[in-house]
């Protein structure tokens, strides 16, 4: 199987965040960076897959230079392969992203190479747009399954397990198709030392893709109202019990 | 001004809560033009029904045999066929697993901008909104360019509201062209799972914890104390990527968000990601030995130390508290 995961670079924003002045971005000056939650499941995933029915992975993802980092580590988790579609940094609306993606899948199948599988995140982290792998899906004309936290490969067919009220509902779907999933569906490894050594090593394509007008134009970012309250201190150590159980018993819980 | 259509969800009959929370942001996008509920699935006649004080005028019911199990596709493709039949200046959706794919799939489908997880919307041309980000820990102003916008409500943070002595909606009945195509993506299966304990989901009490318990043995007083209260135990993110506990047990915003009376998060530092999860909570109760940790900007009481004492002498005192 031949497998392409989508992923996202997104800041560690930790307890508080930050706006640049031009309130277009989060200030990450100060913070490190990762691939988003559920991509970083799609990249395990992906290579469990490999690993039990053969084949091999690739991970794309668009952004700046700064991004090869988050495609070194999905090389370190065990993926063969990297595409970076490079930015000038700002940030490209949903449609436009998925613009990108389908352009450089299908110079890749032009030049012979076919993806089996594709696999995004549900939504990403920050803009949380809950749409780029369906755009995929719909301008390939391939069946694409949403938010799942159950994967395996049956009869050639994708079974996929979607989390509903009560239960999982099962899909069937037949490959080549699209995939997104999210956190919870594995616990992704951690890349040993002779791992990330190799990953340097792995080939990395690099395209610079021309950006559309947004049609989902960001103006500005604003931070919600009602941050920073301050907490009634109840006490220090367990001195503060008796002071807890009186507050359960105000709030008719204890 | 062209009106408004609405994709409302129901269960057997009963309109979901978010699907009026829905249909109130439609309101701010029609600004008085007209309202149109479009409802998929057995009931949908009966839940239409209730929307008359929610301001809908007219309601659509899609019947087709082939929509009795959920297809994304389908819902897509009869909301695609109400586009063309009514030409609407936007269509929304609630912000649930389903209103989000199904109108990500009306965007692919007919090369329209989609905003997700909106909060507020301006009726005038171009459409300019707020929608959330980082689930719900940033707010972003956008502009929509396109013949019409699909939009969804963020969960929660747009009041359903009410109209009074609004008559029942005109209720129509219509077959979609759904084709086999439509189908290829279907629920195929329902799998049962059988609920152990409180739901996180729905507990009135959680009992959390993060990094500073230290490792998966240390939750056992957690889970003490959660029986005395008849509460769920959740954890941060840290905890399910150190495996201590099942992703089944996460609050935030990859994992569960939760609405209980009273959230205890102890030795959870409050990162963004966390905060996302449990802000729904009415009250807030953070341990923790770091009297700088960020989780206090968000907690409405505080307990500073060593949680291996606090906890257990929170259990101790409840206990002694009901013997007497």
């Amino acid at each position: 199987m031949r497998i392409l995961v989508c992923v996202k670079r997104v800041p560690l924003t930790g307890g508080r965040m930050v706006l640049t002045e031009d309130e277009q971005a989060i200030e990450t000056r100060h913070l490190g960076f990762t691939i988003s939650p559920h991509e970083e499941c799609g990249v395990e995933e992906a290579v469990r897959l490999v690993e039990q029915h053969g084949g091999d992975v690739t991970v794309l993802t668009l952004g700046p230079a700064e991004a090869e980092e988050q495609l070194r580590d999905a090389l370190a988790t065990g993926a063969d392969r990297g595409v970076l579609l490079l930015t000038g940094g700002e940030e490209w609306d949903p449609q436009a992203t998925a613009a990108a993606i389908v352009a450089a899948i299908e110079a890749e199948r032009a030049a012979g190479g076919d993806y089996d599988l594709i696999v995004f995140g549900n939504e990403s982290a920050d803009s949380g747009n809950y749409q780029v792998g369906i755009r995929v899906a719909h301008a390939l004309g391939r069946p694409i399954a949403t938010g799942l936290k159950g994967l395996s490969i049956e009869d050639g067919r994708a079974r996929c397990e979607q989390e509903v009220n009560g239960g999982r509902d099962v899909y069937r779907v037949p490959l080549p198709a699209v995939v997104s999933v999210l956190e919870g569906i594995n616990l992704p490894r951690y890349p040993s030392v002779p791992a990330k050594l190799r990953a340097r090593k792995k080939p990395i394509e690099r395209i610079t893709p021309e950006r559309p007008e947004a049609r989902l134009e960001k103006l500005r970012l604003v931070l919600p109202p009602g941050q920073g309250k301050r907490a009634e201190i109840l006490g220090r150590g367990p001195d503060a019990a008796p002071a807890v159980v009186d507050v359960m018993r105000a709030l008719g819980v204890a | 001004m062209a009106g408004v259509l609405v994709l409302v969800e129901h269960t057997s009959g009963a309109v979901d809560e978010l699907s009026l929370q829905a249909v109130a942001l439609a309101r701010q996008v029609a600004a008085g033009a007209p309202l149109a509920a479009l409802l998929v699935g057995d009931g949908g006649s009966k839940a239409a029904a209730q929307l008359g004080p929610h301001g809908v005028a007219s309601a659509l019911v899609a019947e087709d045999e082939r929509l009795a199990a959920y297809a994304p596709g389908a819902w897509a493709r009869c909301v695609s066929d109400l586009i063309d039949r009514l030409d609407p200046a936007a269509v929304v959706a609630a912000g649930t697993n389903r209103g989000n794919e199904v109108l990500g799939h009306v965007a692919a489908r007919r090369d329209l901008p989609f905003a997700a997880n909106c909060v507020s919307v301006s009726s005038e041309a171009p459409l300019t909104l707020t929608r959330v980000r980082w689930g719900g820990s940033l707010l972003e102003e956008s502009r929509v360019h396109g013949p019409l916008a699909l939009l969804s409500s963020a969960p929660h943070m747009v009041a359903a509201g009410g109209l009074n002595g609004a008559a029942a909606p005109a209720v129509e009945s219509f077959a979609p062209a759904v084709d086999e195509a439509d189908l290829i993506v279907q629920v195929a299966e329902h799998v049962d799972t059988v609920a152990t304990g409180v739901s996180l989901a729905e507990a009135k009490v959680v009992v959390s914890g993060g990094r500073g318990v230290g490792s998966a043995e240390g939750f056992g007083m957690l889970e003490e104390l959660a029986l005395l209260l008849d509460a769920a135990v959740g954890c941060s993110r840290v905890v399910t990527s150190a495996g201590w506990r099942p992703h089944t047990d996460q609050v935030g915003q990859t994992g569960t968000k939760v609405s209980p009376d009273l959230y205890i998060a102890c030795g959870i530092s409050g990162a963004t990601q966390h905060i996302a999860g449990c802000k729904g909570a009415k009250k807030i109760l953070a341990i923790n030995a770091d009297a700088e940790a960020p989780i206090f900007a968000s907690a409405d009481f505080a307990v500073i130390g060593d949680l291996t004492e606090i906890v257990p002498a929170i259990t101790a005192e409840l206990r002694r508290a009901r013997s007497q």
